[in-house]
């Protein structure tokens, strides 16, 4: 946006607007049954919808993620996991919500900076019982296909022939492919987004990922975390945690975030206190996952872009 | 600029893993060589923009071989561009459309139609009565020669709203 906001939006206006929606009244039909088919799949196995708010105090301490922020410093949500969490503390069952989510900056054809975000939690889940359940979800959407199970590690080994403990031929692999000077974990960030892209015409559960990556996923005994993603037709649908309990360990790694935050010259975010403290009252055994609504709906229709299958895309709203 | 050449961006693709860092794949085309580059940048980093110049230029007419166009500033100081550089704006091109020139030492290098043109349909079939409730679509060739899906109301003769970007009926001006 440019110094003048409201000029900016007169220009556009008077230039561009364009008043119609970016899909058709059959996609919105679309949306509508699949919305209605998910909630009922989750009535069917007794999870609770619940409603948690989207603008909240606190935001993810990601460096890797942009939250859009309101002129009081509060936050438009990047996912409601926290608030969920806090639910889940207080003695709240398996819920799921289906709410938007802000990204700041991420727009493209598989991007928008709002979407609509799927979330469910599974009390007394690890992440092979939920990974069941995420693709009995996605084949009761899309139709049913075989699942495939491949650890990160043996995806660039296959798709680019590089060891991910490799950090030297990581290095030369985010080199040709094109990124100028790569630090390792951009290296690898590429490479693995370069593998899944390319992973066409199936539906894979990507496991294994190294610890560097594992957000608020527990650690497995092997030292990876215990996350996975589900990739359909190259695009990533979902990402699911067998979720870290300790608070100790929470504590931690928001302040490694806040660490990365600064170095990387990111806005200072204060954590989320109330955030560790579910965590210190005790979060119950439990696997999470977020999907992307939009994305499975592009792909349920074969949809080129999540302009095709929104209301209205970011250029228009 | 990238290596020293003017390019233009063909293609870009935002990416970026679930927990990952954002990056963007480009697809640039050496406008002097022709040469296509993959290249892959991080989330706020740029290049270097071209030192190029854009005008406002009015089409005259082509030969054929070359577009002439002619600056509005009132020099009357006219260029003629390659098919080449034209590129699919001469879908959209009438005589005397005013269109955006981009010149690298005074060469043009691209040529960009306004965002909305509005073109008389030169040649469609006619539609069928009662058959517009089902959103249906049939070409219209439009007076440049182009191609475009539009409703089944139009007639020949009528003018139509045309976004160049997208090469998409937009709405029927008059009739």
């Amino acid at each position: 946006m440019g110094r003048d906001p409201v000029a900016t939006t007169r220009a556009w206006l008077a230039q561009e607007a364009d008043w119609r929606p970016s899909c058709s009244v059959s996609t919105l039909r679309e949306r509508g049954a699949l919305l209605a088919e998910t909630r009922a799949f989750f009535a069917a196995r007794d999870v609770l919808e619940v409603q948690t708010p989207v603008v909240g105090r606190c935001t993810v301490l990601d460096p890797a993620l942009d939250s859009i922020a309101t002129r009081e410093g509060r936050y438009l949500q990047t996912s409601p996991e926290c608030h969920m969490k806090r639910l889940l503390a207080a003695g709240a069952p398996s819920i799921y919500q289906i709410a938007p989510a802000f990204r700041d900056g991420e727009a493209g054809r598989r991007h928008n900076p709002e979407f609509t975000m799927l979330e469910w939690y599974r009390v007394g889940f690890d992440a092979p019982a939920l990974m069941a359940e995420v693709a009995a979800l996605v084949d009761s959407l899309l139709g049913e296909a075989p699942y495939e199970s491949l650890a990160c590690a043996d995806l660039l080994r296959e798709r680019f022939g590089v060891s991910i403990d490799n950090p030297h031929a990581l290095l030369e692999l985010g080199d040709t492919l094109g990124l100028a000077e790569p630090r390792l974990d951009e290296a690898l960030d590429l490479a693995l987004a370069e593998a899944l892209s390319s992973e066409a015409g199936r539906r894979v559960f990507v496991t294994g990922f190294p610890a560097a990556l594992a957000a608020l996923a527990r650690l497995g005994d092997d030292g990876r975390a215990d996350r996975f993603e589900l990739i359909v037709d190259g695009v990533e649908v979902a990402n699911g945690y067998h979720e870290l309990a300790d608070a100790a360990e929470l504590a931690a790694r928001m302040e490694a975030d806040t660490e990365r935050r600064r170095v990387l010259g990111k806005a200072e975010i204060a954590p989320d206190e109330a955030l560790l403290g579910a965590h210190q009252k005790g979060l119950p055994d439990c696997a999470g996952v977020a999907m992307g609504l939009d994305r499975l709906l592009m792909l349920k229709l074969g949809a080129p872009s999540l302009a095709d299958v929104m209301a209205f895309s970011w250029d228009r709203a | 600029m990238l290596e020293g050449d003017p390019c233009s961006i063909l293609d870009s693709e935002f990416v970026k893993p679930g927990k990952g860092q954002a990056f963007t794949r480009v697809k640039l085309r050496n406008l002097i060589t022709g040469r296509v580059w993959d290249r892959t940048y991080r989330s706020g980093e740029g290049l270097p923009a071209a030192d190029v110049l854009e005008t406002e230029m009015e089409f005259l007419y082509d030969d054929g071989e070359f577009w002439h166009f002619m600056k509005t500033d009132g020099s009357f100081e006219q260029v003629a561009a390659s098919e080449s550089v034209v590129g699919e704006a001469r879908n959209w091109l009438l005589a005397q459309e005013t269109c955006s020139v981009t010149l690298w030492n005074n060469e043009p290098i691209s040529v960009t139609p306004p965002n909305f043109v509005e073109l008389t349909v030169a040649q469609t079939d006619p539609g069928l009565r009662g058959d517009t409730a089902q959103g249906g679509v049939k070409p219209a060739e439009l007076a440049t020669g182009a191609t475009v899906r539009v409703p089944l109301f139009i007639e020949i003769g009528d003018v139509l709203r045309i976004d160049t970007r997208s090469g998409e009926y937009v709405s029927r001006v008059k009739n």
